[in-house]
């Protein structure tokens, strides 16, 4: 949300009616209104887990072991007597900086490289196009598992695979968007009045693309999460005892057979809820930013 | 002669695309951190004997020529040897691949089997309560890890209501594997009339196959419903209206016909989709197929099933996409010009 807020130079003047419109319209909205929320509240929790959450996430307690939901613990206890509800908003923190630095690591590079593919284009674009058709050749979750398991696993690894998986899609994106842009008459009078071809770039043809990115982003980072959950769950990812969404549903698999089923549960679900506001409020974005696009569904 | 041409200038995109593709996988195998020779070694070993390993595995050379040696190799049908099995990669494979077949083509048949229709009622009864449940279903599936609705239904289904067997493979206890024709149980129960060995894979499939199916089933709705609402307006459906053929006639006949031809379109992607899904929910419900070797070659840190399984899944969903290109282009001329 961070690019919404610094206005491109050269709309620089509407951009903060466009904020009250993007507030007028989540209004309007209820469900993105809501999903925009509830990420909101979710990422207070992570900042502010140690004064929010109710226990202390890795303290044990045998007498408190594999307590079902109760008062005391809201979403009950794991083996160790740990309170799973503190767990869960302990491991927003991972789940969540993972999904948005991989997004903008992933944006970075992708809206970089794409820019210089729609500017150049012959040879430089025909080999990072294909470049590009190799790592989408692979299914997302596949690749970055192969990175991981490569590189092993920590959390900056985890994060670099994950962001290399989505480095196509904002390529693809800012490559068509400068495609279109590019031959348009601001930028001829950019060129013209002799700017050199980064500052084109950078100050006049990308802060243009920016809608369809915003709206791009907000949607990878439902999948960014919802890789990093898989690939924690088969073991790949951020490990116990780091709390993490992913590998705490593995982790409760194992007490399905003995009817501990909150321990899978809320973890499963606290990934499903993010996921899901993620992608309403990038569904909400897309209605207000695209106006194509609205009441298509 | 245009379609030639279409098909020579797509099967022109493959061979970059693959080559691509290999180099990406080498460069996982061979160039990163995690010296082969190390791990082929194991710890403690004196610098000279992994250096020894290391001149008899090639990886002094150019990293070119470790390539080439690579690409020879795995076009041979040389994958490697897997440590924790200690049999040839492609051996294990084989014996695999009939297990992920198997689940992958029962989740496609029960993604296809709902998802059409569900396009078809969320077009024909747009903006009414079952479009709007339809749409929620979608939403609501593609957020849901797969691994979590596996936990879910094997809690309910069978820890709690009883009605799923327990989430171990591919038949019962007790069954012997019918004779192979297929690999795939359920085809060749049914060719060697053993009715318990498909009964019982039927039911071990049950689970698996609704939860990965259900998980790729939303682009498909989506896409089905998004073409009817265009063909339902057009004037060749309004005139099957208007000469007053029934209802069902025109939804399903002249109408879905139409709109079947974009969801070809979809079908790599919802393959792909598919590849991904299959590897967690076989690890889930411990289902022998290739995915779950791959996992299960995480753990023991035995990385020649892993690569291979990537590059055999990239392969093959590059396959896949240059298929549907090609039928694509069989179906609708107009493409075979862009």
């Amino acid at each position: 949300m961070a690019d919404i807020a610094r206005p491109p130079t050269s709309s620089s003047a509407s951009l903060p009616a466009s904020l009250r419109l993007i507030g007028l319209r989540l209004r309007r909205n209820w469900p993105s209104a809501t999903a925009l929320a509830i990420i909101v509240l979710m990422i207070l929790a992570a900042v502010f887990a140690a004064w929010i959450a109710p226990y202390d996430a890795d303290a044990t307690s045998a007498e408190a072991a594999l307590q079902a939901p109760s008062l005391h613990h809201w979403l009950g206890t794991d083996v160790y007597g740990r309170d799973l509800l503190s767990r869960i908003i302990f491991a927003a923190r991972v789940d969540l900086a993972v999904a948005f630095g991989a997004t903008a690591l992933a944006l970075a590079i992708g809206a970089t490289i794409g820019a210089i593919s729609g500017l150049h284009l012959g040879w430089v674009d025909l080999i990072i196009m294909r470049c590009v058709d190799s790592v989408m050749a692979f299914p997302a979750f596949i690749l970055a598992m192969a990175i991981t398991a490569a590189l092993g696993n920590t959390v900056t690894n985890v994060l670099l695979a994950i962001a290399v998986t989505q480095v196509p899609i904002y390529l693809r994106l800012v490559r068509g968007e400068i495609l279109r842009i590019r031959e348009m008459e601001y930028a001829d009078a950019a060129r013209v009045v002799g700017n050199p071809p980064w500052r084109i770039v950078f100050v006049h043809l990308l802060p243009n693309c920016l809608p369809p990115i915003i709206v791009q982003a907000t949607l990878a980072m439902g999948y960014a999460l919802l890789t990093m959950a898989a690939l924690s769950f088969i073991g790949l990812g951020i490990r116990p005892p780091q709390s993490e969404w992913g590998s705490m549903t593995a982790e409760g698999a194992q007490y399905i057979v003995t009817g501990e089923w909150w321990l899978f549960l809320f973890p499963g679900f606290a990934i499903v809820l993010m996921v899901l506001s993620f992608n309403l409020v990038g569904d909400g974005l897309r209605d207000f930013l695209d106006p194509r696009m609205r009441g298509v569904r | 002669m245009t379609f030639l041409i279409y098909f020579l200038r797509r099967l022109a995109l493959v061979v970059p695309t693959l080559l691509g593709v290999t180099i990406i996988t080498f460069t996982l195998t061979y160039l990163l951190p995690g010296n082969p020779a190390v791990v082929k070694a194991g710890p403690l070993v004196p610098p000279e004997v992994v250096a020894e390993i290391e001149k008899a595995m090639g990886l002094d050379q150019p990293a070119w020529v470790q390539y080439w040696r690579y690409i020879s190799g795995v076009v041979q049908g040389d994958l490697g040897t897997s440590a924790s099995t200690g049999r040839p990669v492609l051996e294990d494979f084989q014996q695999r691949l009939p297990a992920t077949l198997e689940l992958t083509l029962a989740s496609l048949l029960i993604a296809l089997v709902i998802g059409i229709p569900l396009g078809v009622q969320s077009a024909v009864h747009r903006d009414t309560a079952l479009d709007h449940v339809g749409r929620i279903v979608g939403v609501a599936g593609v957020a849901m890890p797969t691994f979590w609705t596996g936990l879910i239904a094997i809690y309910v289904f069978f820890y709690l209501m009883g009605v799923a067997p327990p989430p171990l493979g591919r038949l019962g206890a007790g069954l012997e594997p019918p004779p192979t024709f297929t690999g795939l149980y359920v085809v060749d129960g049914l060719l060697t009339g053993n009715w318990k060995v498909v009964g019982s894979a039927l039911h071990q499939l049950m689970l698996p196959s609704i939860v990965l199916g259900l998980s790729v089933m939303a682009p498909i709705a989506r896409m089905v419903r998004s073409t009817m609402l265009e063909i339902l307006e057009s004037d060749y459906i309004k005139a099957a209206w208007a000469a007053g053929l029934p209802r069902r006639r025109v939804v399903y006949g002249d109408a879905l016909f139409n709109a079947l031809i974009p969801v070809v379109t979809i079908l790599g992607l919802v393959f792909g989709f598919l590849m991904a899904g299959n590897a967690v929910v076989e690890s889930v419900f411990a289902w022998p197929g290739i995915g779950n070797y791959a996992i299960t070659s995480l753990m023991t840190k035995d990385s020649g099933p892993i690569q291979s399984f990537v590059l055999f899944v990239a392969v093959l969903y590059v396959i896949v996409n240059f298929v549907v290109d090609i039928v694509y282009g069989l179906i609708d001329p107009r493409i075979r010009l862009e």
